[in-house]
């Protein structure tokens, strides 16, 4: 097994693992003894970074012991990602220290970082989407020879991923695998370049209770290797199970470090949000219509990008003003759902209705005409061209409308004026309207996309994990706005990872496992345990 | 391996620069020049004067450069067009080359027989037609199997220069004047078919510069403000979110790809109405005009109305060289302080996007 990297890290390493070996995650018997010795992995102090017109970071106060996984809270754009590029040398602090065991360094590139043994797995990935994962996993790492051999590099890859608990072919390329199989790619990249120090950005926004466990059992996999994780994280029941300390970040501030043992749900959140939050099951004004069918998907068949039957026979219908959660494990074709309902992909068999209308086969441009609006999961490339303006973005859809375009002519001051009103509107926070979409936060890139869906007055909404990346604020404006739309009638299919979401917000749940739908049942009578059942391919009759 | 500088993102492109980087890189050009006119014996300010009356200044200069100038304006046109796409299109050359067939050929056939202006006209509508009918099958090639246009479009450009020779040298076609001897020439239109030039100020600016002027506002217009230009955009910034909201992907490559040959076509229309007045087989394979459009394209950073104005630059540039040229200034010498300016134009382009940081400080771990 190469990258090990055993050799550039320091030798205090060898320190016991008690920690980690422990059965109970969070160590309650002693084991945090170990940590809090003398063995600080990673010191940050007066961490200051400006950009033109903000301060992301100021005066961030850090410190991670070694073999803990220390989560770092914050709302989106309280400082997290900045603070992350800082420590992997992709932004250089303009005040303030950084020691790693003790010694002060200043890292000039984000390969001076991952040589010092800090590696970070990005919210966004970045992988070569035509090379196999097992390429992808190698390329980059100084001991990768010259001219690699496919068997090997597959061997090798597939030895650490089974080393590691994590499941993926390494043959496979990219651009086939679905968003979950390729944060685990993320994650052996960096643990092949031997990093000791992992920072995982928002690891399990893509993945399923069931899935996320396994992302843990890595984890603890790492510490008990002497691995040091930093785990930046909005969800705060995952924190406060996964993590030993949690620093809290808010406004590019530390607002302290707090052991996990030791707080609680309730005070992490109002220490995030500087007041509390009230987590409930968002309460319906009124409920949909599952007899007034807008959303028809009778018999579906499609193929996902390798050409492989990715639908068995889909029936899905939506009510008006119905909310209809799609549960599922991350790549049992969701994706190839939505991407058929939507026109961008055609079915292979079946056929696809909005308001009564069947839409033409695998023609975005009918499907949006016919009442569909889509929110889909890769927001940035998909949903929005991230390096267009808010102005363009909000027009997307409608630049075709005579509103806004004549005579082959676009109409720039309407389409200015509509982006206006929506910004106001949707609360959208950019400098403004000729702002590069790019440049907005997470919560802002999934407010102008949203604000957009609904300005074309949609019969129904297929979305596809709207929340994922968000904070908590955000997340619930959207949901909010989901459930308004709801209420005014519009029928929404959320397709959703997080288990949590759907129960929260859907009226009926369906299940998807490997490209079917294996159950359809109302929200009222599911059950968290049935679901996560269901969702791991277990039958109706066994989850019940 | 450390350099002592680095480049860092700029989160923010301040609009100024968009000037500033150009005269910046610009000075940096000529001071490097001087550097090197010094070390060769000559003294700068009398080259770069020289240069700049030469190119420039007097109406006989200007006349030159305007020449010049003309297909490099069509050619980078033709670059700009495809560029903005995302499509590397660099088939101009040989766009350029159909272009010249189809004109003269309808030229020839209309010759003294239609009133002088539609015979011009067709002759532009003839060029254009041949160079997106040439680049337009790179585009299909594209859209259809995915195929790099990079490799397709260059391969079609030594096709077409293969053409243009069989039509004069290897064999008796309808372009080759049959009265010429010894050395084989295209049929010359007749005189009065000949595109008209417009003296302003002693100043001969030809028919088809205005053309190009008129092509690059046309060209501006559609990127700025058509909804083909908005959807060409989002096809560049991202095809997924092209193929989201419907966009025909495909029809866009193919239509915006012949476009693109269209304007190279127009150029070729122009070396034979404004210029050679014949099919020029030796003389349009000479200076690379289609290569050169790539750089003119890439300097005015894909702005048509820029486009045009580079094309001047770079007109001047090669008259001012060749006036240079002589026994005591090599055409090396020449080729160098071209390279120069063009080079650090090139680099300076880089510091729009990227700001330099000092690694001094830096300290590895």
């Amino acid at each position: 097994m190469s990258g090990e990297g055993a050799g550039r890290w320091p030798a205090p390493f060898a320190f016991p693992q008690t920690l980690s070996t422990s059965v109970i995650w969070r160590a309650d018997n002693g084991g945090h003894e170990g940590a809090t010795m003398t063995n600080t992995a990673v010191h940050m102090t007066g961490v200051v970074k400006r950009f033109p017109g903000v301060v992301a970071n100021d005066g961030v106060e850090f410190d991670v012991r070694k073999g803990e996984v220390h989560a770092l809270l914050g709302e989106n754009g309280a400082g997290k990602s900045t603070l992350s590029n800082i420590l992997t040398g992709l932004y250089r602090p303009d005040e303030g220290t950084i020691e790693l065991d003790g010694v002060p360094v200043s890292f000039a590139s984000p390969k001076a970082a991952l040589d010092a043994g800090i590696g970070m797995v990005h919210q966004h990935f970045r992988l070569v989407q035509p090379f196999t994962v097992a390429e992808n996993v190698v390329l980059g790492n100084p001991q990768t020879p010259f001219t690699i051999n496919a068997g090997d590099v597959n061997k090798q890859v597939a030895e650490l991923a089974l080393r590691f608990d994590m499941a993926v072919d390494p043959a496979a390329r990219i651009w086939q695998l679905s968003v979950g199989e390729q944060q685990r790619v993320e994650i052996l990249k960096v643990l092949h370049r031997g990093a000791q120090v992992l920072i995982l950005d928002e690891p399990t926004a893509v993945l399923t209770p069931i899935e996320a466990e396994a992302l843990f059992r890595t984890l603890r996999t790492m510490t008990a290797e002497g691995r040091t994780v930093i785990f930046i994280s909005h969800k705060l029941d995952e924190v406060m199970s996964v993590s030993d300390r949690i620093t809290v970040l808010r406004g590019g501030r530390t607002v302290g470090t707090v052991e996990t043992k030791s707080t609680s749900a309730r005070e992490l959140a109002s220490m995030m949000v500087g007041r509390s939050v009230e987590f409930n099951r968002v309460v319906r004004g009124r409920p949909g219509n599952p007899r007034d069918v807008v959303l028809s998907v009778q018999g579906v068949n499609g193929n996902d990008d390798r050409g492989r039957q990715a639908l068995h026979n889909v029936n899905i219908t939506v009510g008006r003003g119905e909310i209809v959660g799609v549960a599922g494990v991350a790549g049992n074709g969701q994706r190839e759902l939505a991407e058929v309902i939507a026109g961008m992909r055609p079915a292979t068999d079946g056929s696809v209705s909005v308001g009564g209308n069947t839409l033409p086969n695998g023609k975005a441009r009918a499907a949006i005409a016919g009442g569909l609006a889509h929110v889909p999961e890769d927001r940035l490339h998909t949903g929005l061209a991230a390096g267009m303006s808010v102005e363009d973005n909000m027009a997307l859809k409608t630049y075709r409308t005579p509103l806004l375009s004549r005579f082959g002519m676009l109409r720039r001051n309407a389409m200015t004026e509509q982006a206006t009103e929506l910004v106001t509107r949707y609360d959208v926070k950019t400098p403004d309207t000729a702002t590069p979409v790019r440049l907005l936060s997470g919560g802002n890139v999934q407010k102008v996309l949203l604000s957009r869906e609904f300005s074309t007055n949609p019969l129904v909404l297929v979305a596809a994990s709207p929340t994922r990346g968000l904070d908590v604020g955000a997340i619930e404006t959207v949901r909010n706005r989901l459930v308004e739309a709801a209420d005014a009638g519009v029928g929404i299919l959320l397709i959703s990872e997080d288990l949590e979401e759907i129960m929260s917000l859907a009226d009926r749940i369906t299940v998807m496992y490997e490209g079917r739908i294996v159950a359809d049942i109302p929200a009222a009578n599911a059950s968290r345990e049935q679901i996560g059942m269901l969702m791991g391919g277990a039958t109706l009759e066994n989850a019940q | 391996m450390k350099s002592p500088v680095r480049l860092e993102r700029r989160l923010h492109q301040p609009k100024q620069l968009n000037w500033a980087i150009p005269l910046v890189s610009l000075l940096g050009a000529l001071v490097v020049g001087a550097l090197v006119l010094l070390a060769t014996g000559k003294n700068p300010i009398d080259v770069y004067w020289r240069m700049l009356d030469r190119g420039f200044l007097s109406e006989r200069a200007l006349t030159g450069t305007l020449r010049t100038a003309t297909p490099l304006a069509f050619t980078g046109l033709c670059a700009t067009a495809a560029f903005r796409l995302g499509v590397i299109n660099i088939g101009g050359e040989g766009q350029l080359y159909m272009g010249a067939v189809g004109a003269s050929l309808v030229g020839l056939q209309m010759g003294g027989t239609a009133p002088v202006g539609v015979t011009i006209v067709v002759m532009v509508l003839a060029g254009m037609l041949f160079g997106a009918m040439y680049a337009g099958f790179v585009g299909m090639l594209r859209a259809q199997f995915n195929t790099s246009e990079i490799i397709t479009s260059l391969m079609m450009n030594y096709l077409a220069g293969i053409l243009l020779n069989y039509l004069i040298f290897n064999s008796t076609s309808y372009w080759r004047d049959p009265r010429s001897f010894g050395f084989p020439s295209g049929k010359p239109l007749e005189k009065r078919d000949f595109w008209p030039a417009y003296d302003v100020l002693g100043i001969s600016i030809p028919f088809g510069l205005v053309l190009a002027a008129l092509f690059a506002f046309v060209l501006w217009v559609i990127y700025k403000r058509s909804r083909l230009g908005f959807e060409v955009e989002v096809i560049a910034d991202s095809p997924r979110a092209a193929r989201y909201v419907g966009i025909r992907t495909k029809w866009t490559i193919i239509a915006v790809t012949a476009m693109s040959g269209a304007l190279a076509g127009a150029g070729g229309a122009s070396q034979v109405g404004d210029f050679a007045h014949y099919l020029d087989a030796k003389g349009l394979q000479l200076n690379g005009f289609g290569y050169t459009g790539i750089v003119v394209a890439a300097l005015a950073r894909l702005n048509p109305i820029g486009a045009l104005f580079v094309a001047v630059l770079l007109g001047g540039l090669t008259n001012a060289g060749y006036s240079l040229q002589g026994p005591d200034f090599p055409s090396g010498l020449v080729g160098t302080l071209q390279g120069l300016i063009l080079f650090c134009a090139v680099a300076g382009e880089i510091l729009t996007k990227y700001r330099i940081r000092s690694n001094a400080s830096a300290v590895t771990a």
